[in-house]
């Protein structure tokens, strides 16, 4: 496929509801079921070795109305929350099989109460991953968690989840996170090569089609953005810092490019990108999994390692990518990344690193005032 | 029909006085730790494991209450303001703010009333928030963190990987403590520790028992925190032990002298959500217009659900710390578990409504009570009543629309009485 077919594809992928988007994949895959993925991180290894296609569940964006889940959830709850309690209140997830949520926020672990009751005939499961990452039991606790989460799924599908099965998607889903690393390794070289909201689209379509489906077209793309002659031009160099949950509108990015900032880095979609190097898919493949997530994660503001402050992340992060200055994009009402902030600002400014906060909502529509503050912000830094 | 009461109204009783007593005495030796170091520790309030402090003689110091008493006495909002000016977000824990902020302006410390701790010990048992405070103070203060990651109950009971997951981290905390220390563990200590706390336990569930009796001899919401101090930041002394036994001397002969917190006991209700502690007084007094008084709250059990009857087994000390922090707390259970428990207190302590108090600061309390509301609503046709605030931060108090809510529900309530009156007259 050519570059401009991939972006085209993943853009109407990104642009539909999460029933839409399996009834997509369907089409090919007749007889496949799906499995919602709620942020940042589940083992999507584990589901699509059940013959499901794991669906990543990033709310709605502003494709709904939301008739229910308002009074549901209070006024300063996220809107990730309420649009995805909607989807079930509305019947759209009835296709699926069920909703792996994890411990992530307090938002989200009530949601998933409220999806359970709300939606009966689903199966909804609820992980608590790891946060002491260097106790003697962790691994064995991460491993006998993804144990009972293939136990469960297997009883809900009704056929067992084998080693092999598990070892097979692995190996699919290492080549999608190698493609991504390489579409992003290529990114903080040549950030001009592929604007910034169409690396977005075509990361997001990834967790909503199969990767056997979807790794040939992210190869092709890696392919001719790589062979595409780079212009450069004038813009800050930024890391994009706290949308790893809900994810903005695609016209934020947009607007963020227009508004005169260069996209180095980011942390959208996290979860689905989250090792560093591939997971050893030859043997245990739970146990590998759980070594991966141990060891091998990058950092997040859902993942707690003592050793490892995400403050030093960033800026690792931003020497990395090249980039000159960070951009907080914090979803409006994210407990856990408008706390990061504090840290993660506090260690900028001791760094002389410039740094702007904006704030979005998935269902936002307008940009204006964020694209006058961010232009702002870019020409303070490039007409200093 | 009167809808207000007096301010100078005095709640104060025998269980206050002697809560108050062994509070102040803790508080004493936070005050001395400032001046005269002693290894202390931080640690979050609920499912804690203070035994294996005290266990070392680990001085235990809970920013909870540190912010808890900010708000009491109405001093919170400048601390709060302060965190505010380094990035906290008006979304964010208020607790959080006014702790930070309270450390920040000198509060813990040499020149403050809170020894700077030797360590944090973060259990992170349900509430993610906690995570985040004690990294801020781990880097504010430049003291070493420890996590303590309890896995949340999300099955029916924990499994073996979650148990050996705790006690594998309890061990460690252990070695910490004797690195720290230079105290070699004495588990023979840690069981008389733990025979105190199952003895305040037992004292905490006879307490709440004692409140299915009409009339209530204390109030279950407003009052409990007269219990929950010595529960949660004492269980395992002496002293909390003793206090409880008087606790339930004192409201066992309320009891028997048909003795209640109000003298006139007209509605029971059953209490969902922190309360909001800048306004607790006027706060209560909005209830008490209207003889209302709750006979149980799902807030005082963030410590612990022992009215339930979990005690801490000296026989199994490790093991049942950890089946305490993982199943035994309201913090570490999820929502729907927090409906059956609210249920069983309306049927069993006979309630007549639920009332949530909806605060923006606690997402892990608050964040889809609405559904909560429509559950006990629709479901179950118990009235319920839900107001909004916030337990730190008083900008979130609106006295005149908080009191309307709170008159149209119990006036509704009265006519559905009435109502019903006049109809079984008729038949």
């Amino acid at each position: 496929m050519t570059r401009k077919e991939v972006v085209q594809q993943c853009r109407d992928l990104v642009d539909l509801l999460p029933g839409e988007a399996l009834a997509e994949a369907r089409k090919k895959h007749p007889d496949v079921g799906g499995f919602g993925v709620f942020p940042v991180y589940a083992p999507v290894e584990v589901i699509h070795a059940a013959g499901l296609m794991p669906v990543g569940l990033f709310g709605a964006g502003d494709k709904i109305e939301l008739s229910h889940a308002e009074s549901r959830f209070q006024s300063f709850i996220c809107s990730i929350a309420k649009s995805t309690l909607e989807l079930f209140l509305r019947d759209d997830m009835k296709d699926f099989e069920g909703v792996v949520f994890s411990s992530i926020c307090d938002v989200a672990r009530n949601l998933s109460s409220l999806v359970t009751r709300n939606a009966p005939d689903l199966y909804i499961e609820y992980l608590h991953m790891p946060q002491n990452m260097y106790s003697g039991e962790t691994l064995n606790y991460a491993r006998a968690e993804f144990e009972r989460f293939r136990t469960k799924l297997s009883q809900r599908v009704g056929r067992p989840i084998t080693d092999e099965a598990i070892c097979e998607s692995l190996v699919l889903y290492n080549e999608v996170r190698a493609l991504v690393r390489r579409l992003y390794s290529h990114r903080k070289l040549h950030p001009t090569s592929i604007a910034a909201a169409d690396v977005y689209a075509v990361v997001q379509a990834g967790t909503r089609m199969m990767p056997e489906d979807y790794a040939p077209m992210l190869r092709d793309l890696c392919d001719e953005v790589e062979a595409t002659e780079v212009k450069p031009r004038d813009g800050v160099r930024i890391v994009l810092e706290g949308a790893f949950c809900e994810q903005p509108p695609i016209g934020l990015i947009d607007v963020i490019e227009a508004g005169g900032c260069i996209v180095q880095d980011d942390d959208l979609m996290i979860g689905w990108r989250l090792f560093d190097h591939d997971v050893e898919s030859n043997g245990d493949p739970l146990a590998a999994l759980s070594q991966a997530y141990v060891s091998s994660s990058v950092y997040t503001s859902v993942r707690h390692d003592v050793d490892k402050p995400r403050a030093d992340g960033l800026v690792v992060r931003m020497k990395q990518s090249g980039a000159e200055a960070v951009l907080f994009a914090p979803a409006k009402f994210c407990e856990p990344a408008l706390l990061d902030y504090v840290l993660f600002r506090q260690k900028l400014e001791e760094d002389d690193v410039p740094h702007l906060k904006i704030e979005y909502e998935e269902k936002m529509w307008t940009f204006e005032a964020t694209r006058t503050e961010i232009e702002t912000f870019a020409e303070s830094m490039l007409f200093d | 029909m009167r809808t207000t009461v007096s301010n100078d109204k005095d709640y104060r009783g025998n269980v206050h006085e002697l809560s108050r007593n062994i509070m102040t005495d803790w508080m004493g030796q936070l005050k001395d730790a400032t001046q005269n170091p002693v290894p202390s520790a931080y640690l979050m309030i609920s499912g804690n494991c203070v035994e294996i402090l005290r266990c070392f003689d680990i001085l235990p110091v809970f920013p909870e209450i540190n912010a808890l008493q900010l708000a009491i006495r109405k001093n919170s909002l400048p601390y709060i303001i302060k965190s505010e000016e380094i990035g906290y977000a008006s979304d964010n824990c208020a607790y959080v703010k006014a702790d930070i902020g309270f450390t920040m302006c000198g509060g813990v410390g040499k020149e403050g009333t809170i020894p700077k701790p030797s360590i944090i010990v973060c259990n992170f048992v349900g509430c993610n928030v906690y995570i985040k405070w004690f990294e801020h103070c781990a880097q504010m203060m430049d003291v070493p963190m420890i996590m303590l990651d309890i896995p949340f109950l999300r099955e029916d009971a924990p499994s073996k990987a979650d148990i050996a997951y705790v006690v594998c981290q309890l061990r460690e905390l252990i070695t910490r403590c004797e690195e720290l220390t230079g105290k070699k563990f004495d588990i023979d200590r840690l069981r008389e520790i733990l025979r105190y706390s199952a003895r305040a336990e037992d004292g905490w569930s006879r307490a709440k028992e004692l409140c299915k009796n009409r009339p209530t001899p204390y109030d279950a919401y407003f009052d409990s925190i007269n219990m929950m101090g010595p529960i949660n930041a004492l269980r395992g002394t002496k002293e909390a032990a003793d206090f409880f036994d008087a606790t339930v001397k004192e409201y066992e002969k309320m009891v028997a002298d048909g003795i209640g917190v109000l003298d006139d006991e007209r509605f029971r209700v059953v209490f969902e959500g922190p309360p909001p502690y800048p306004y607790y007084r006027n706060f209560r007094n909005l209830f008490e217009a209207w003889g209302a008084v709750s006979v149980q709250s799902t807030y005082s059990t963030v410590g612990g659900t022992w009215e339930f009857g979990f005690r801490h087994d000296a026989d199994h000390p490790l093991e049942t710390i950890a089946e305490q922090m993982i199943v035994h707390n309201l913090c570490n259970r999820s929502m729907l578990e927090r409906y059956k428990q609210i249920r069983t207190y309306v049927e069993d302590w006979s309630a007549d409504a639920l009332v949530i108090h909806s605060i923006k600061s606690c997402r892990l309390f608050s964040a889809g009570q609405g559904d909560m509301r429509e559950y006990f609503t629709k479901e179950l046709g118990i009235p319920t009543l839900m107001v909004e605030s916030d337990l730190e931060d008083p900008r979130y108090y609106a006295e005149a629309q908080m009191k309307n809510r709170i008159d149209a529900f119990f006036e509704s309530l009265q006519y559905k009485r009435l109502r019903q009156g006049e109809e079984a007259a008729r038949t």
